[in-house]
């Protein structure tokens, strides 16, 4: 059954490349992988640095920030401090997937497996990115905004444009919808519609701030009603709405800016998952290629030696840590549940009576399309993994002057870490939670926000910068409280308060 | 279903915008860096790109993030010795508290700094940003000090050695011809009747008649004679226009006291400061040429290596070497060729009764054929009589001559910015 191998020798040529390509997909075929069509495109160590330097995006608008990026990836790769990624992916239909030429012939058809198989297929399958991400119009839609943004440039200057991005990137994070689906519409309609967009929204905006009084009830509106009624998480999309100065330019722009950030959403929730499955896939494609014999023992060597350096997790003492390696994590996760469905132990079918056994395919997949990262891993991390790893939890409280270990990878630890790992991975724990809470749209139309504090966690020192590109945003007094229960344990104004109030 | 497309060819650099931008915004941080580093560097890697570091806070930016303190569980790989409801003191500084925000600078290399490096061109844009030689646009754009001449078609007036001899026979023949044409048909008119008379030769009284025709015949021929062969108006002249030529040249005089006071470390600092004067020139003419003339007691044209490292004793006369510039102009550097400039070191010394020659050599003779000349003194001591000489060539050009105090090696920088600050046309 063994077939003469596709290459021995590790340069690549564009024939070579196809041939893995096609062999890798018929493979991944096989294993059920659902992808968007690929599209590889070789590149070289330049444009790798350009790409990194717009995080993977492949148009999109200037910014200094993105030239900070790429002097600092340049910096280190000229340094040879750091190694490029060999590859970058982007979620789109097609899928682009980028190859630097430098690579050896093996790393391009690791690179092809992880890809242009590996991360398409979730970018495909999975839950998150089916509802948040447009995979056919998001390459439209950076242009779009690339053309809108250079647009602005030319009309209000290049100055103006960069201080309203400065101040929109700063509430990047608080720029997505967490629960409700925005609906996709294509880049065509998004033009047609930002028109209409800008002199309706203007025309609502007055709505909200007409001046004309409105007779008697005033002292009572004011104290029933507090404006937004719910609590708004997120600010981009109050503001692009409500804030009372913005041009209707200014207003697409934060539009733009959220619409990346939703864009990315989903990536930064399913790190662990997407690493560990497309790390997973390129493992198991690239030994079937080996066992079918269409490549040699060098190949595999080499492409070992890659991976394993991938999936290297330093322990926590070592002068290399720096927090659990996603690939690491993902990837033994995503073996463990092949493993459970092949051959489970005993313990296996203790904790997972549902898939123990089962058809490992079926179930990866299933394990693929329905979870992110916070509930993969409380759904799927096996005591197994966690004993491997040797996972254990600190306890670091602020009111204690010690560290206390929780829990290890003995029976009484398990749940607990498993649960605590995974609340790690949970944005909503990561990020403080930042609301809108009212706006006093009655009287000096300042903006109150409230931040609900997490196990007694404190906001840090640029709380008071970002406050100030929120002010430059809204035009009027912002006042964030941070509240731990129903106390105010701490406030930031901008403009700052007069001191002695 | 795949397509596999070859971009290595389509354009890289796609950052350039980015980073340009990056450098614009950065643009105050990155001027006093340059300006701090012409102060520190040596001579010789002048011209190579600079590394540029800037504090991280101000390029940071900024997001809500949980600060230190609370409450927080974190997960950690690895564990060797412990078990459940161990504890252990807080780790100092703080270590460890970063929930895997990612800010945790175990990386080995100090987080303070965003450090990153700008090009040469970049460098020395900075460096030169906002500077101009005095009057360089000035003489460029009035192109009065040098001219060339084109053709521009033909006169009548003009000097001998621009006639043009073709135009000027053609005219004198066209006349020659206009003013002999009838006397010349009365000729031949003549000529025939004498024939005639001579082949029917009848009657005696005929002989009578040829000899008149023939008197007449001799004085039309005497009349043609005195038809000049060239006259006043025959002579046509080249007519040559004057058009201004920018000269794109300069050549910088270097001057420099060697004598024994002068040590090492004060040539050093005037080493620097011809240099940035010279790279000024370099980029803002075609053709820069140095002179480098050295001065005790007696002055002489060096090359660059015996002009900044040998050392010479003795005392000092400055207007040697303000004679022997000037007759290096006069000999090899015509002022409508060349854009002079002079740069002038020393530490102050001179014989006195010298400065006065000094004032006059430099006031009458070199400053009103030079763009500029600077004169740098380089001494922590008091101003001696060759400084007040140069003040007063200072009040009668303004803005041609600059002199300044330089007392350490960090004070060339600024006082070249003094020196050639753009100024107002």
């Amino acid at each position: 059954m063994r077939k003469e191998p596709i290459s021995t020798s590790s340069e690549w040529t564009f024939e070579l490349i196809e041939r893995y390509d096609q062999e890798i997909g018929r493979i991944a075929e096989s294993f059920k992988l659902d992808t968007y069509p690929n599209q590889i495109e070789v590149i070289s160590s330049e444009q790798m640095m350009d790409a990194y330097a717009s995080s993977g995006m492949p148009v999109s608008y200037h910014h200094w920030s993105y030239g900070k990026h790429f002097l600092n990836t340049e910096r280190g790769y000229n340094r040879g401090q750091m190694g490029l990624a060999y590859e970058i992916v982007i979620n789109s239909n097609p899928c682009i997937a980028y190859l630097m030429e430098e690579n050896t012939l093996t790393m391009q058809a690791l690179v092809i497996a992880h890809a242009c198989y590996g991360h398409n297929s979730f970018f495909k399958g999975n839950y998150l990115f089916k509802a948040w991400t447009d995979a056919d119009s998001i390459i439209d839609y950076l242009v779009f905004a690339r053309n809108y943004i250079d647009q602005c440039e030319e009309r209000y200057g290049v100055g103006k444009v960069e201080s309203l991005l400065d101040s929109c990137h700063a509430l990047m994070n608080y720029g997505v919808d967490r629960y409700k689906r925005p609906y996709p519409i294509s880049a065509e309609e998004e033009r047609q519609r930002q028109k209409e967009r800008e002199e309706a929204l203007q025309q609502q905006v007055n709505d909200l701030w007409r001046t004309i009084p409105k007779g008697e009830s005033k002292e009572e509106t004011d104290t029933l009603n507090r404006y937004p009624t719910e609590p708004q998480e997120n600010l981009l999309y109050f503001i692009e709405k409500n804030a009372p100065l913005l041009e209707p330019w200014q207003r697409e722009c934060v539009r733009i800016v959220r619409k990346i950030a939703q864009y990315f959403y989903p990536q930064r929730q399913t790190q662990v998952m997407n690493e560990g499955w497309a790390s997973f896939w390129h493992y198991n494609l690239l030994h079937q290629l080996y066992d079918e014999g269409l490549v040699n023992e060098g190949f595999i060597m080499e492409f070992l030696q890659s991976h394993s350096s991938v999936i290297y997790q330093p322990p926590f003492d070592s002068p290399y840590y720096s927090g659990i390696n996603p690939y690491t994590l993902g990837f033994n996760a995503m073996m463990d549940i092949k493993r459970i469905c092949q051959h489970p132990t005993p313990e296996d079918k203790q904790w997972f009576p549902d898939f123990a056994g089962s058809d490992w395919i079926e179930t990866i997949h299933f394990a693929m399309q329905n979870f992110k990262d916070e509930s993969f891993i409380l759904q799927f991390l096996s005591p197994k993994i966690i004993r491997d790893l040797k996972l254990f939890a600190i306890l670091d409280d602020d009111t204690r002057n010690e560290f206390e270990v929780k829990a290890i990878h003995n029976d009484q630890g398990y749940q607990a870490i498993r649960s605590m790992l995974a609340s790690q991975y949970n944005l909503g724990d990561k990020e403080p939670n930042i609301q809108v809470y009212n706006v006093n749209i009655r009287g000096d139309r300042s903006m109150h926000l409230r931040h609900m504090q997490h196990n007694r966690k404190p906001l840090d020192d640029n709380t008071d910068e970002v406050l100030k590109h929120l002010h430059k945003l809204w035009g009027f007094d912002i006042h964030l409280e941070s509240v731990q229960g129903d106390t105010v344990t701490a406030s930031y104004h901008c403009p700052p308060e007069p001191s002695g109030k | 279903m795949s397509f596999i497309i070859d971009r290595r060819l389509s354009g890289k650099n796609k950052s350039a915008v980015n980073r340009q931008r990056f450098l614009r915004r950065y643009r105050q941080h990155i001027k006093r860096a340059v300006a701090e580093s012409v102060g520190k560097r040596s001579i010789t890697d002048i011209e190579t790109g600079e590394r540029i570091s800037i504090p991280s806070k101000d390029v940071s930016e900024p997001i809500f993030n949980h600060g230190p303190g609370g409450e927080r569980t974190i997960i950690h790989p690895g564990n060797k010795e412990f078990i459940t409801g161990d504890t252990f003191p807080r780790p100092p500084g703080g270590g460890g508290g970063g929930a895997g925000e990612g800010n945790a600078s175990n990386t080995g290399e100090g987080m303070d700094d965003f450090v990153f490096q700008i090009t040469q061109e970049e460098f020395l844009d900075f460096m030169f940003e906002d500077l101009e030689l005095p009057n360089l646009v000035k003489r460029q754009l009035a192109g009065t000090e040098a001219f060339k001449y084109v053709h521009g078609g033909i006169s009548n007036v003009g000097t001998p050695n621009q006639i043009n001899i073709v135009r000027t026979l053609r005219n004198a023949h066209a006349r020659r011809m206009a003013l002999s044409g009838g006397k010349r048909r009365q000729i031949r008119q003549l000529e025939q009747e004498i024939q005639e008379l001579e082949e029917n030769h009848n009657h005696p009284q005929d002989d009578q008649r040829i000899n008149g025709l023939k008197i007449e015949l001799q004085e039309l021929k005497e009349r043609i004679k005195r038809v000049p062969f060239l006259d006043d108006f025959d002579l046509k002249y080249n007519l040559n226009i004057k058009q201004p030529l920018p000269s794109s040249k300069a050549v910088m005089f270097c001057i420099m006291d060697v004598s024994g006071s002068m040590n090492q470390a004060t040539k050093d600092m005037a080493k620097r400061f011809f240099i940035l004067l010279y790279l000024f020139l370099q980029r803002n003419y075609d053709h820069t040429e140095v002179v480098f003339i050295r001065h005790h007691t007696s002055a002489k044209e060096v090359d660059e290596e015996e002009f900044f490292y040998s050392r010479e004793t003795g005392g000092t006369i400055v207007s040697s070497a303000l004679k022997l510039m000037k007759e290096i102009m006069t000999d090899r550097f015509p002022i409508e060729e060349w854009n002079i400039y002079g740069a002038q070191a020393s530490d102050g010394d001179n014989w006195n009764d010298d400065s006065s020659t000094c004032y006059n050599i430099l006031n009458n003779k070199i400053m009103p054929q030079v763009q500029h000349f600077s004169y740098i003194e380089i001494t922590p001591r008091e101003h001696q009589a060759l400084w007040r000489e140069y003040e007063q060539v200072q009040g009668c050009y303004p803005d041609s001559f600059a002199l300044q105090q330089i007392v350490q090696i960090a004070d060339i920088y600024p006082v070249f910015r003094e020196l050639f600050h753009r100024r107002i046309a």
